[in-house]
């Protein structure tokens, strides 16, 4: 038998939402299925890929491994909340944009997300520290090299702010 | 003058889009009301599938249907055989939905459709299926064993394929040499696995009668075309789009995968889109791998180590179907030759079913196997003889001077294996320079006395890229300026959109990030074949130079009318054209756009101004017999064989004797491909391929038991590289133009990958020379080094 929906409000993206939701349903899902946000994306589902990264709160967390409920009253950042309509590339997003930081673009929000994550917490990091704040977000295009430069970049774009 | 835009460092036209999270991948596209699908898969190898009772899945609330291989029909018959070949004497391909007899993990038997993907997979958990397990075979060796189980009951052995080859007299060659060198060779499983797995979404139209099909997929064009023919309708009924496509690397162009005939199936039945997204495990069993091969492979060289014949065995494992033919092995004995002089030369392969899945082209195609033997072979011959095996290559490579270069067999393509152009010396001195050998040899030995061990391995590739059969495109330029072209081959994160659009924009004299590039989408062309074999440039990108440059010529006349001076007086650049020296004689693109349509939508200041200013009163009809209205050409390039691109890799690694761990400490790479269209995209690709083959190198596996089962079935199995075991990379652009096509331009999209396991084997061999240790098997995970140490040890 399928239990019964249960009401979440969440702040996605500085907007609030009051949705009904399946307790199975992952936030993933919820995101990219019922918010509409299809900037998240799923590569593996089972939480090594890192291409659903959000903020959850400020923190950079796996979507695919979060039930939607369990987000209830949090405040979520997906790469749509990075730059807004109309808005500029956030510096992130330019410095990647700048470096070739991408090629598919698959990946792409995941590691922008845990690269925002890192400079908030990290403003002026080295190669080392951003590999390895990195680490959890596969590429299969890029081979790295220009997400850690794009990295970098930001760094700097940022200061500049 | 504007300055070239071949060749510059253009930002891309594609980030701005995904980099918001704008892309349109499958996964995104949801029609009204879609319904989601769900695939049971075989458990087993080997089974036959003794009964289906799908009573409970139909009876789950939001189950909307059920397919078995009876309810398909005819559309269930075996898909296509995409390239066959007489040596192919046994090709065997699927159903869509296997239907007594299941031959891999993972093959499909139910297909469900629910109201989301939830439901649908309580249903395929709820369907019961009384299988009877069979023998299987899930190696090479297990499946050529004499009494072997067989894996189609129709295919003696197990053999779909042998195929022998020979240039010069390799016998002869053999009987008179001064020296003769053997060694087995293997490399393993793995796959492409893109970020983003498969996935199809369908919506058919009754009343119009029209079906439009998303697919993630490399090649729309040969579905569309399948898709029509499969279910009776016309062509210009069914589109198939390609949005955007999350990486691809081979495992995207299987013609047909089962879903992407299910998925249109359901659709039509019930009348309603219907989408099924491939989760990792089912990329991960389901979808096509590569490489698995096995070489024994022999060598004469004379006293100076200078190649006179070489013989190659290999057996290629082709999985429990053959559906893209057997072009991989092909690749493998056609390529292997690389850059060196190899005029005696017999090779043979057998390919081999397997009750694993199914094989099919990933990045490198062959190619890596092949450069992987010969480049062990460069190695033992170096041991053999005591030199640097940078020695061997300078004593075999073909010479600058001595192209075209044939190599004497038949291409994958059906062409002459004929090397274009290309300088294969320059590019070892190149890297050599780089990493300063002399130097190293010095640091090595301190190295060694700490009892640090540091290796420097060399890995040089020819790749046949560019083949036909040809490409195609549109080129348009509109009354706002803006050019527009389509072309119907896809991308997937190649760039496309920006490259594509510096070739349009140097033959058009205009920005490219004024022109908007479409590629993969049926409605918007729909001639030509996919994006694979590192072709998409060099095909696509001569055929929108040429439909651009006829663009242009039509430009120039019309505004050598308009003006009423000789076209050669005029300049076109920066998106206007006017008489040399005389600026106010400029005329914009989107102007003479305007002029060109006799029915002139003058929206905006300057097409009205166009239209008034420009127009003169008119004698008889407003298109005169032969002229077409508008600024628009098509164009189309078939080239005449393969174009040959080169590279030469090294590196020094570290590998540590007690945990058995390699560590890449530099990487430089060589690489020519012609006419370089947007060096940062280039480097881009081979930044990437590069870090593809470290994971085949040093981590990437796909296991498989005794009973055919999966183990590698999570990014918890299947290891693929992160930040933390790419290196930053090195590279040396060459420019070697192909004389085959007017861009000059030879593919790259391969090449990163192709010699990178040959390489780590040489540095490995290097770095533990002093235990003796030779590489003889790929990947070299920790576990393998730390084998090959004792064996060493063992021996010494
Ligand atoms: S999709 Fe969540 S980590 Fe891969
Ligand atoms: S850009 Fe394709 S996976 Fe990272």
């Amino acid at each position: 038998m399928i239990p019964p929906e249960i009401a979440i409000t969440v702040r996605v993206n500085e907007r609030d939402y009051v949705e009904r939701v399946a307790p199975r349903l992952l936030l993933s899902d919820f995101l990219r299925h019922q918010l509409g946000l299809t900037g998240t994306h799923v590569g593996c589902e089972h939480g090594v890929c890192g291409a659903c990264t959000v903020l959850l709160d400020g923190a950079a967390v796996r979507s695919c491994l979060l039930l939607a409920v369990q987000a209830d009253g949090a405040r979520i950042t997906t790469v749509e909340g990075l730059a807004r309509d109309g808005e500029p590339l956030h510096p992130v997003q330019e410095a990647f944009r700048e470096m070739h930081g991408l090629q598919c673009g698959f990946c792409t929000p995941g590691v922008l997300l845990s690269a925002v994550e890192l400079l908030r917490d990290t403003p002026h990091p080295d190669d080392a520290t951003i590999r390895r704040g990195l680490a959890g977000n596969l590429c299969r295009c890029t081979g790295y090299q220009n997400i850690v430069r794009a990295v970098r970049r930001a760094a700097e774009l940022l200061d500049r702010r | 003058m504007t300055t070239r835009a071949i060749g510059a460092r253009i930002p891309r036209n594609e980030d701005p889009r995904l980099l918001r999270g704008l892309g349109c991948f499958v996964d995104d596209v949801n029609p009204a009301g879609v319904l989601h699908g769900a695939v049971l898969r075989s458990p087993h190898a080997h089974a036959r599938i003794v009964s289906i009772d799908t009573a409970r899945a139909r009876a789950l609330s939001g189950v909307v249907l059920v397919l078995t291989a009876p309810d398909l029909g005819e559309q269930n018959q075996p898909t296509p055989l995409l390239i066959p070949n007489p040596n192919l004497t046994h090709p065997r391909t699927p159903r869509p939905l296997a239907r007594d007899e299941v031959r891999f993990v993972g093959e499909p038997v139910v297909f469900v459709v629910a109201r989301d993907r939830y439901v649908a997979e309580d249903a395929v958990a709820a369907i019961d299926v009384t299988w009877e397990p069979l023998p299987a075979v899930a190696s090479i060796e297990t499946a050529l064993a004499d009494g072997a189980p067989l894996v189609h009951a129709d295919v003696p052995g197990n053999r779909a394929a042998r195929m022998v080859q020979r240039v010069g007299d390799p016998d002869g060659a053999f009987a008179s040499a001064a020296r003769v060198l053997h060694e087995q060779l293997f490399i393993e499983r793995s796959c492409g696995s893109p970020i983003e797995g498969r996935g199809v979404v369908a919506e058919y139209d009754p009343r119009a009668g029209t079906l439009r099909v998303w697919s993630s997929t490399q090649a729309p064009l040969p579905i569309k075309n399948g898709l029509a023919r499969l279910f009776g309708l016309p062509e210009f009924r069914v589109d198939v789009i390609a949005p955007d496509v999350g990486g691809g690397f081979g495992t995207k162009i299987m013609l047909f995968y089962p879903e992407e005939i299910l998925v249109p199936f359901a659709a039509v039945r019930l009348g309603r889109p219907v989408k099924w997204t491939e989760d990792r495990r089912e990329h991960l069993i389901a979808a096509t791998q590569e490489r698995g091969q096995r070489h024994d492979v022999e060598v004469a060289v004379d006293a100076d180590g200078r190649i006179l014949a070489l013989r190659d065995r290999f057996l290629h494992d082709a999985g429990a179907y053959t559906p893209y033919g057997i072009v991989v092995p092909i690749i493998t004995s056609t390529q292997l030759p690389g850059p060196y002089k190899l005029r005696n030369y017999a090779v043979e392969f057998d390919v081999v079913y397997t009750n694993t899945a199914m094989v099919t082209p990933y990045r490198g195609a062959g190619r890596p196997h092949g450069a992987f033997v010969m480049e062990r072979v460069i190695g033992l011959i170096a041991r053999e003889l005591s030199l640097e095996p940078a020695e061997v290559r300078r004593r075999n490579f073909i010479q600058p001077h001595e192209f075209p270069w044939d190599v004497g067999l038949t291409f994958q393509d059906g062409g002459p294996t004929r090397y274009d152009s290309g300088n294969y010396p320059l590019g070892l001195e190149l890297v050599l320079a780089r990493l300063g050998p002399g130097d190293f040899r010095r640091r090595q030995a301190e190295a060694r006395r700490e009892e640090r061990y540091l290796g420097l391995g060399i890995g040089c590739y020819v790749e046949g890229t560019g083949i036909g059969p040809y490409e195609g495109a549109h080129v348009r330029i509109e009354p706002s300026g803006r050019v527009f072209v389509a072309t119907g081959l896809t991308t997937q994160g190649q760039g496309h959109q920006t490259t594509f659009a510096q070739i349009a924009a140097d033959a058009l004299g205009c920005d490219p990030a004024d022109v908007t590039v479409v590629t993969g989408d049926t409605r918007k062309f729909n001639w030509g074949a996919g994006t694979f074999a590192s072709r998409a440039l060099v095909t696509s990108g001569n055929a929108i130079g040429i439909a651009a440059l006829k663009v242009r010529d039509k430009v120039l006349r019309i505004a050598a009318e308009l003006l009423e001076v000789s076209s050669d007086d005029l300049e076109l650049a920066g998106g206007v054209v006017g008489v040399r020296g005389m600026p106010d004689t400029a005329l914009t693109l989107g102007a003479l756009a305007t002029v060109a349509n006799p029915i002139r939508y003058a929206f905006g200041k300057e097409a009205a101004e166009a239209a008034l200013r420009l127009v003169k009163p008119r004698k008889g009809a407003v298109l005169a017999p032969g002229e077409e209205p508008g600024l628009e050409a098509y164009g189309y390039y078939a080239p005449p064989h393969a174009t040959f691109a080169s590279g030469c890799h090294a590196a020094i690694v570290e590998v540590d004797i007690a945990t058995g761990d390699v560590k890449i400490l530099r990487y430089v790479v060589q690489h020519d491909c012609g006419t370089v269209v947007n060096p940062t995209v280039v480097e881009g690709q081979i930044h990437g391929g590069v870090a593809q083959g470290i994971g085949g190198a040093l981590y990437e596996r796909i296991v498989y038991d005794e009973q055919g089962q999966p183990l590698t079935t999570t990014f918890m199995d299947f290891l693929m590289p992160t930040t933390m075991e790419v290196p930053e990379i090195e590279i040396i652009h060459t420019e070697t133009p192909s004389p085959l096509n007017p861009l000059g331009i030879k593919g790259v999209g391969e090449a990163g990958a192709i010699p990178v396991p040959a390489l780590i084997a040489e540095a490995v061999d290097d770095a533990l020379a002093p235990f003796g240790v030779r590489v003889r098997e790929m990947p070299l995970n920790p576990g393998r080094v730390l084998a090959l140490l004792a064996e060493g040890r063992a021996t010494a």
